[in-house]
């Protein structure tokens, strides 16, 4: 059977499911308006540990960890892992994998990797290489400040642009045994480079990406912009939404009523000084686990595609002068509660 | 449609797939800069006029007093820079000082206490990283390009300054 659409889509005959999810969030994202909805949150940004990326990747075990316990499933029997951050070389998902034992796919996909993963996993349990796959992501806002930014307590002012990196961790569960939410489609997205050179901006170097990989699910699957009861972009905050809005426009589509943004719904911008938004891996992963699979789950959403976005940014890059260039992917869940 | 250095290429494929975008980089550069959302200039200034005013009678507050203990000049003025610096890493070692920055802007960034910062917070951070790659290499990742380029705009106008005395002009 023909499982290929379109030009860069796939829409699996036997649909995977997501058996189970788990997120762990920082304090700030437990005071933002989806604190009550994470499975775990800490006090302490460090998890008790010495470094910001130690921290990142016991979260990533942790998430792991909630996900399977929640599918009463032990580490054994997940086939392959598909694991990403933002570090350089992974470093967190090397750390956070290490006592699952469970064997890796390490991935970059910058803001993007929980799209990657799912996309990797739900291809893998579809091919018949394995029933249970897992994918986790994590970013973490202080490891992240150092290896893109400045030093924590480095004092300057952020631009009204820019986005603050979520510190949480999301893992999923993916499998062909029956659960309420399964994965029918995936929409792989390219670079999509519209020569910004702005690394505060993220939104708007991702908006272009987003549109693309959007416009892109909706032509290769046949559909319109109302099939889907929601469209939900990772990380593009205020500016990228408004920029978003305005590509699809542009391209003569329409997708305002349809729309949401994982940055912009985990931070209240006005009391938690966020700027454009939340960003980052975990931003995306902590917000599907928490907030939009059980919507899904409860039948609130039927079908819903998932866009987390990605700013492909370097500092090398950034310093020579190149742009930052974006991606994205897209996820297409679908209920099968009621 | 994408121009980039292979844009020509992009572009036919946007064509043959039937997805048709209309930027050129400027043009989407000065689209983005429309609508990105800039802070105010006015109350910006008026917070660093603040900061910065704070920061500097409180400087000024310890001169006078050094001055009234008996010091010189030259004395005093060294005890301000001393105090005025450990003030600031006190701060930005307690994280007060990245706070009182992101509201006071350039009024907390341009006093010596926002250099003493550029200099403490790395110090802060790459400590896990060990005394010597740590700390040792990466203390001035701010502030190095700032020490060099004062060391050298001041080596090469003592340079002009040598020239024009050797020249007979001064």
């Amino acid at each position: 059977m023909n499982q290929v659409m379109g030009t860069q889509s796939i829409s699996f005959a036997v649909p995977p499911y997501i058996l189970s999810s788990g997120c762990v969030a920082g304090k700030k994202e437990k005071e933002g308006p989806l604190g009550r909805l994470f499975d775990k949150t800490s006090e302490d940004d460090l998890f008790g540990e010495n470094t910001w990326e130690a921290a990142e990747g016991v979260m990533q075990q942790m998430a792991c960890m909630l996900a399977l316990k929640k599918a009463k499933e032990p580490p054994e029997k997940v086939r392959y892992l598909f694991g990403g951050d933002l570090l350089r070389q992974g470093i967190a998902t090397s750390k956070g994998a290490k006592e699952l034992e469970i064997p890796l796919f390490g991935l970059f996909g910058a803001c993007s990797t929980s799209g990657e993963g799912l996309a990797l996993a739900a291809m893998a349990v579809a091919g018949g290489f394995g029933d249970r796959m897992l994918a986790v992501t994590s970013s973490h806002f202080a490891s992240a400040e150092k290896e893109f930014r400045f030093p924590l307590d480095y004092a300057n002012q952020r631009p009204l642009s820019a986005s603050w990196t979520v510190t949480g961790s999301g893992a999923f569960l993916v499998g062909n045994q029956k659960s309420p939410v399964r994965i029918t489609g995936v929409t792989i997205g390219k670079i999509v480079d519209y020569g910004l050179k702005d690394s505060q901006n993220m939104g708007a170097c991702m908006a272009p990406a987003a549109c693309d990989t959007i416009l892109r699910n909706l032509e290769d699957f046949g559909r319109k912009e109302e099939d889907y009861d929601r469209i939900v972009t990772g990380d593009l905050g205020y500016v990228g939404q408004s920029i978003l809005f305005d590509l699809i426009r542009k391209n003569g589509r329409d997708i305002k009523e349809q729309h949401m943004d994982c940055g912009m719904l985990i931070f209240d911008q006005r009391t938690q000084n966020t700027s454009a938004g939340g960003s980052g891996c975990g931003c995306a992963a902590v917000t599907l686990a928490a907030y939009i699979l059980p919507r899904l789950a409860a039948g609130e959403w039927k079908r819903v595609l998932f866009v987390p976005t990605g700013a492909l940014m370097s500092t090398v890059s950034y310093n020579e002068g190149e742009s930052v260039p974006g991606i994205a992917h897209g996820i297409v869940l679908e209920s099968c509660a009621g | 449609m994408i121009f980039c250095r292979r844009g020509k290429l992009i572009e036919r494929n946007r064509r043959r797939k039937g997805i048709q975008m209309r930027w050129k980089p400027r043009d989407y550069e000065q689209y983005v800069k429309r609508k990105t959302p800039v802070r105010k200039l006015f109350p910006d200034m008026v917070r660093a006029f603040v900061t910065g005013g704070i920061i500097c009678v409180a400087g000024q507050g310890i001169l006078n007093y050094c001055e009234l203990q008996g010091m010189d000049k030259d004395e005093a003025g060294s005890w301000c820079s001393l105090l005025l610096v450990l003030a600031s890493i006190l701060l930005t070692g307690t994280g007060l000082y990245a706070r009182l920055a992101n509201w006071g802007g350039a009024g907390a960034l341009v006093p010596i206490t926002g250099f003493a910062n550029s200099v403490a917070s790395p110090a802060i951070e790459y400590k896990k990283e060990g005394h010597v790659f740590g700390i040792g290499c990466k203390i001035f990742t701010i502030a190095g390009p700032v020490i060099l380029y004062g060391i050298f705009t001041s080596w090469l106008l003592g340079l002009l300054y040598w020239g024009a005395r050797t020249m007979g002009w001064l």
